[in-house]
């Protein structure tokens, strides 16, 4: 892709009084990519995108935004960028509509905007009700419609769906799926939840302690182990013991001691399979239970990280 | 009205304010309410005339334990021939109540109350009665705190009543004007101070708390990452919080020309001036104290250190020419008193721009520069 990348970052740090939040981080978006920043508490993705919003300063580094730098750019960048922040409580005592309205006036929009921002997000019943009168589901959706008031040339969404039931992240989805397929805007969106990423972005980016691990598409970050099952199994609880796991085998075993739950990977299931028998035999183990299942994010970030997303 | 205005985004900001402030219910409650109460309680509690009622204790046993009451020889014939006996009162002390009749400064009743010493010394201390009678050898010897202003207005009234032979004096005034006119009472003094303070508060609290609390929100952090003009949104804020306290300070002046007839003597347009200058100057202020902190408790305490120095100190209910003198070099400057001495000045000394401009000036000046120091280290984010 030989076009001007829409979000450009170049080597971005940020450091907080103890932390070192942001380490050097690059980053390309082009028009119509859906990008997916994917990463623990703490990552540094708040961070990241309140660098790329222009809210933060980075300490070194370069952030573009449409080959434009922050400085003396704000108001062309403000009519051209929308996001909503991780955590934001709008004006208590104002309606919906009402909310509506004055972010759009930031935008010299008509009133007609407001209203297909209402029939967008769903919130046509809402629309004279006090926001403190408001569920956790339809504040994210009221904050998703201001983002996109103006209709953004770059979507930055901050953990968008956190903390909402199945039904009401699946709305969300759906509202940016429709503008995923007019392929207009630019979206970074920020989530713990790999599903997420999965239904929504071209392009994942795992971040964890202010680096990225590892990015692509969810082929791509799951390709080079296409094959590759996971198997997951625990044992009889009598003839446990977690060091027998760990003597070297031909496998990697990952054991977690809480749920008390092994798992490993497996590339022939027909030569591998029976292998991984004769290894806790050999150890005197008994199976209790044994599953397999498909290779996901999660599994991709544990083998970086030898952590889990949600922990 | 046209399109362009409403859509114009300071328009919108004005009235996203004014709806936000006036469905607070508080608002109109502590706004517009309670300086009206305060003003008719207290208005009520200093009226000029008021019937004065002290209890004077008589001592009985002179001291030693020979109680003997013909001792008490004027005050004795004073009560039988001038004083009504109201018999045993509640607390069970022989008790006689005399009255000065006067219609200009209001009637005095004094109720003797006939006791020993110590029981005179205990109700004393506890402020129930501020003299204390004893007579000796036909003397009659006053006892009282000579601080108490209280007690020194009730025994000169007495030295009259016993003054020569004992015989009470009729009260004549006829050289005494009773300042009951407008202008001199002590709701006079009451109103302008109440209007400066309500300036000061609504507005310390109106927009520093609010500033703070979008902060803490982080809906400051979301405005401004839109073209909002960070200007429109400070504008917005001061213009509704201007009328806002403009309503409440007519609101309750029309209530007091109501009820007391309270008058502005002074210059209206000088008045208003003044009024904008007071506005601008705890606008700025509100805005210096606002500009960094995103913790509203912090804030709290900040528009508290701010506020409550100038509600003791500056003279609103009583006035601060009982502080000491050097203490004056720190009071007059505080913007709180120079707004509510000019604001009585016009209200009360018909005082006009003459009087009134460099205080003005003084306050907006000040005003701008808490704003322009504030607007330098404010935090949006
Ligand atoms: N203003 C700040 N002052 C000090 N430390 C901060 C500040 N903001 C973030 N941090 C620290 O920087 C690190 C990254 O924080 P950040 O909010 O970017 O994480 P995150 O990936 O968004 O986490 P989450 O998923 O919990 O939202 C954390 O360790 C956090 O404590
Ligand atoms: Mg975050």
């Amino acid at each position: 892709m030989d076009q001007v990348p829409v979000i450009e970052v170049k080597a971005v740090h940020k450091s907080f009084k103890t932390v070192h939040a942001v380490k050097g981080i690059d980053l390309r978006i082009f028009k119509g990519q859906f990008v997916a920043l994917l990463g623990p508490n703490g990552a540094g993705k708040t961070t990241l995108v309140e660098m790329i919003e222009g809210i933060q300063k980075p300490d070194q580094g370069e952030i573009h935004i449409m080959g434009k730098k922050w400085r003396g750019n704000e108001d062309e960048l403000h009519q051209i960028i929308g996001i909503s922040l991780q955590e934001t409580r709008y004006i208590d005592k104002l309606t919906v509509w009402e909310t509506l309205k004055l972010f759009s006036s930031f935008f010299n929009l008509e009133k007609d905007r407001v209203n297909e921002i209402i029939d967008i997000t769903g919130l046509e019943e809402k629309r004279k009700s006090y926001i403190v009168n408001l569920s956790g589901g339809q504040r994210q959706r009221l904050a998703m419609g201001i983002s996109l008031l103006n209709s953004p040339k770059i979507l930055l969404l901050d953990e968008p769906t956190t903390g909402l039931d199945p039904n009401a992240r699946r709305e969300i989805w759906s509202i940016l799926l429709k503008l995923k397929q007019q392929s207009e805007t630019s979206l970074i969106l920020t989530t713990h939840y790999m599903e997420e990423a999965e239904q929504l972005c071209n392009h994942i980016i795992i971040i964890d302690q202010g680096e990225i691990l590892k990015e692509g598409t969810l082929e791509q970050l799951l390709d080079e182990s296409q094959d590759k099952k996971i198997v997951e199994f625990t044992l009889e609880e009598s003839q446990f013991s977690a060091d027998l796991l760990m003597t070297p085998s031909a496998f990697h075993i990952h054991w977690d001691p809480v749920n008390k739950k092994g798992s490993l990977e497996i590339n022939q299931l027909e030569t591998d399979l029976p292998e991984f028998f004769k290894f806790l035999n050999q150890r005197n183990l008994q199976l209790k239970n044994l599953e397999f299942r498909k290779r996901t994010l999660d599994d991709l970030f544990t083998q970086l990280t030898g952590r889990h997303l949600h922990e | 009205m046209n399109k362009f205005i409403r859509q114009n985004q300071l328009y919108q900001l004005i009235l996203a304010r004014v709806k936000e402030t006036i469905r607070e219910p508080g608002v109109i409650f502590w706004g517009m309410i309670f300086p009206m109460l305060m003003s008719l309680g207290l208005g009520i509690a200093f009226m000029n005339k008021t019937d004065i009622f002290r209890k004077v204790a008589v001592i009985t046993d002179n001291g030693v334990r020979t109680s003997n009451p013909d001792t008490n020889l004027t005050l004795e014939s004073f009560f039988s021939k001038k004083a009504a006996q109201v018999g045993l009162t509640g607390d069970g002390f022989t008790s006689f109540r005399y009255t000065i009749k006067d219609d200009k400064l209001g009637n005095s009743t004094f109720l003797f109350q006939k006791m020993s010493w110590d029981k005179a010394m205990v109700l004393l201390k506890r402020g129930s009665l501020s003299i204390i009678l004893n007579e000796k050898n036909g003397r009659i010897e006053y006892h009282f705190d000579p601080m108490n202003p209280d007690a020194q207005l009730t025994y000169l009234k007495l030295s009259r009543i016993f003054g020569g032979n004992g015989v009470p004096v009729g009260e004549n005034h006829e050289n005494i004007q009773p300042l009951t006119v407008s202008g001199t009472r002590y709701i006079d003094f009451l109103i302008p101070g109440l209007i400066a303070m309500g300036v000061m508060m609504s507005t310390m609290w109106g927009i520093s708390y609010d500033i703070i609390e979008k902060r803490s929100k982080k809906l400051l952090r979301r405005m401004v990452a839109t073209p909002m003009k960070k200007s429109h949104f400070l504008i917005a804020l001061m213009t509704v919080r201007l009328v806002m306290n403009f309503v409440e300070g007519a609101l309750l002046f029309i209530f007091a020309s109501l009820v007391f007839g309270i008058t502005i003597q002074g210059n209206l347009a000088a008045l208003f001036m003044l009024f904008i200058a007071g506005n601008m100057v705890f606008a700025g202020m509100a805005i210096f104290i606002s500009s960094h902190t995103s913790n509203t408790e912090v804030g709290n305490g900040f528009i508290n250190a701010v506020v409550m120095p100038m509600m003791v100190l500056s003279g609103i209910f009583f006035s601060y020419h009982n502080f000491p003198d050097w203490s004056l070099y720190f009071i007059k400057p505080l913007p709180l008193t120079m707004l509510a001495d000019g604001l009585r000045s016009i209200f009360i000394e018909g005082a006009g721009f003459a009087e009134i401009t460099i205080p003005s000036l003084i306050l907006a000046a000040t005003g701008i520069l808490f704003f322009a120091t504030g607007l330098r280290i404010f935090k949006w984010h």
